[in-house]
């Protein structure tokens, strides 16, 4: 897309809505599915996804002119990589307990197709500030993404959210949720809910 | 990553790409050393914290703390900084208000249903028992193998009551653990060196009792025989 | 770390599966397994990746932790699992074209696949020996053609199925990874 022309609020709306990473793209499965126990975590990974995806959209930008097409993706890989080791260390400096939970999938983030896509596809085409809007915008899509299925997997079977407990003593929690199954029964949920409101959009607009 | 298909006349020179990749490795170098850096001092921090917190909450008396380390065929010296060395053994010494020894803390590990379970424990030189545990990480299922965990609001307090006395008295020559720390059957404990499992929760319950069995046969054999040195806070 | 290299292998293949119980590896299982003869190659190619990767990030964590360069483990694992599967393209191409031309752009993908990736980083975290470490890493290989094996065999057999319209694609196919998920706690405890 060229800069003259481009409506920055489309810019930063596509990712959280038409192009969101985790429905409709279906990328970044790993740490979606496997972070996902809690609404704190999902809410981390997504807050750290993003800032790495930005800082790298940035950084590919502003040296798109000077990267030659064929190292392009390694270069891409390095910078990313760059970024993923110091979100790794920013979370180990403010909470080992999150480090703790999160795992090895911090540094999984460096394969998180999502950012190499959003580098190659777009970064390296457009101005820096229309890339770090388009990326905003991918973050805060993938974090909403993770948080849907973090709230309901946390509700569901530990019956707390963000570590309030809301149910009292008495709730026999679906363990299920929490455990690996859980995630995937969750995410093939939420795109059949998603499938179902498409079917009912398409129909209102043939009835028209 | 796949082959280059653009013709010849147009393939960037190689100078420019080497110098490209260099510019780009010295600034992401540059990042990464500076944020490695900038954080070291609260990460640090962060870990001691966590290790301070362990080793107090399986050895309440301890109005101090001092880390040590073991090598082989040598005696305990205060640790110093940097990485522990192969075969050295890491741990910990608990002083009272008067500087006199009042427990020992070490950790362990082994592999329980989902990952690895790291836990805590202190032994005692008096009893010559394992008399705290406390798990430092876990990424057991939540609801059945958090059970082990007192710092979860639903620990097994039966499983919790294995650590009051846990027996780790060594063998008559000094060179091996009397008897092994094993985890049995939910019911059918019979020794005192030997850890009641939680009912439905075996795997995580094994993973502990292997973690403490582990650690305990290669420090206490060594450890034991040298108390005297470390009797009084140096 | 105390393990039998055979209890890691079996632990990673079965109780802890590297696709369905650690979720490493989800693009391609998502991506891959609609058909059986592109499951088999891409799994085995996955595996000879990991071997590469989990032989040469065992030495390279060596010299690096050598050298006080812990810091720079991410980038350079990264930047080997790239070459591993450029040499694995190469060679395919050469003496396996119409492999080549069979598995297409999923080739390159297998370097974003965190499940190479996190061979790597796992046997570094667990601090496993050079015997263990290959046998995590083909054990993961083989846990994650295990499970394209297997998801792929079920989606074939789903195409001649009256499956409703709605849940059809990836809500599908994610509730029956969730199913076969299931299944694979079964096996927890198996191999010690």
């Amino acid at each position: 897309m060229s800069a003259q022309g481009v409506n920055t609020w489309d810019q930063f709306i596509e990712g959280i809505w038409k192009q969101n990473p985790v429905f409709v793209m279906v990328l970044g499965m790993c740490p979606t599915l496997a972070v996902t126990v809690s609404a704190m975590n999902a809410l981390a990974m997504g807050v750290a996804t993003m800032f790495v995806l930005v800082c790298s959209c940035l950084l590919v930008s502003l040296m798109r002119s000077i990267v030659p097409k064929e190292v392009r993706i390694a270069t891409y890989i390095v910078i990313i990589a760059t970024f993923v080791t110091v979100v790794d260390y920013a979370i180990q400096a403010v909470s080992l307990a999150l480090y703790d939970a999160l795992g090895a999938f911090i540094q999984l983030i460096v394969v998180n197709c999502m950012i190499l896509g959003r580098a190659e596809a777009h970064a390296s085409k457009n101005p820096p500030w229309i890339a770090v809007i388009n990326a905003v915008g991918m973050g805060i899509g993938f974090a909403i993404g993770l948080l849907s299925l973090g709230v309901v997997r946390e509700i569901l079977g530990s019956g707390t959210l963000f570590g309030v407990s809301l149910f009292g003593e008495g709730f026999q929690p679906w363990v299920v949720m929490v455990l690996p199954p859980g995630g995937f029964f969750v995410l093939g949920g939420w795109l059949l809910v998603f499938a179902l409101w498409e079917k009912r959009k398409q129909a209102k607009e043939a009835a028209k | 990553m796949t082959t280059n298909t653009v013709p010849e006349t147009q393939a960037t020179p190689t100078g420019a790409m080497l110098r490209t990749l260099g510019l780009v490795s010295a600034i992401c170098g540059l990042i990464i050393v500076s944020s490695y850096h900038g954080t070291y001092t609260a990460v640090q921090a962060n870990k001691k914290l966590a290790t301070e917190r362990a080793v107090k909450s399986v050895i309440p008396a301890a109005k101090s703390i001092a880390e040590y380390w073991l090598a082989p065929g040598g005696s305990p010296e205060i640790a110093k900084g940097g990485d522990l060395p192969a075969g050295t053994i890491k741990f910990f010494a608990g002083y009272d208000a008067e500087g006199k020894l009042n427990g020992i803390a070490a950790e362990g590990g082994a592999k329980g249903y989902a990952d690895v379970v790291r836990v805590m424990y202190g032994y005692s030189p008096e009893c010559q028992c394992i008399n705290g545990l406390s798990i430092v990480s876990s990424r057991e299922t939540p609801g059945i193998g958090d059970k082990v965990d007192s710092s979860k609001s639903n620990v097994d307090k039966d499983f919790m009551a294995n650590f009051k006395a846990l027996d780790a008295k060594l063998n008559a020559d000094k060179t091996a653990l009397a008897n092994g720390i094993k985890a049995v059957k939910h019911g059918t404990k019979t020794s005192p060196w030997q850890i009641d499992a939680i009912s439905g929760a075996t795997i995580t319950s094994r993973a502990v009792a292997n973690g403490i069995n582990d650690s305990a046969k290669a420090l206490l054999p060594k450890l034991v025989p040298q108390l005297d040195k470390i009797r009084s806070k140096s | 770390m105390t393990d039998s290299a055979f209890q890691i292998f079996v632990n990673i293949l079965l109780a802890n599966n590297m696709v369905l119980a650690m979720f490493l590896g989800l693009c391609p299982f998502l991506g891959v397994s609609a058909r059986l003869d592109t499951a088999v190659p891409m799994g085995l190619a996955t595996t000879f990746v990991m071997l590469v990767a989990s032989l040469c990030a065992f030495g390279l964590n060596l010299v690096l932790t050598a050298l006080h360069l812990e810091f720079l483990r991410l980038i350079c694992y990264i930047v080997i699992i790239a070459s591993a599967v450029q040499l694995v393209e190469m060679v395919l191409k050469k003496y396996s074209p119409v492999l080549f031309r069979a598995l297409g752009i999923y080739l390159p993908l297998i370097t974003t696949n965190c499940a190479v990736l996190g061979v790597a980083l796992f046997q570094t975290s667990r601090e496993y020996n050079f015997v263990q470490s290959m046998a995590f890493a083909l054990g993961g290989g083989a846990g994650f053609t295990l499970a394209l094996v297997l998801m792929a065999s079920v989606r074939e057999r789903l195409q001649l199925s009256n499956v409703p319209n709605l849940i059809q694609g990836t809500s599908l196919t994610l509730m029956l990874g969730g199913i076969l998920s299931l299944c694979f706690m079964g096996f927890a405890g198996v191999g010690g």
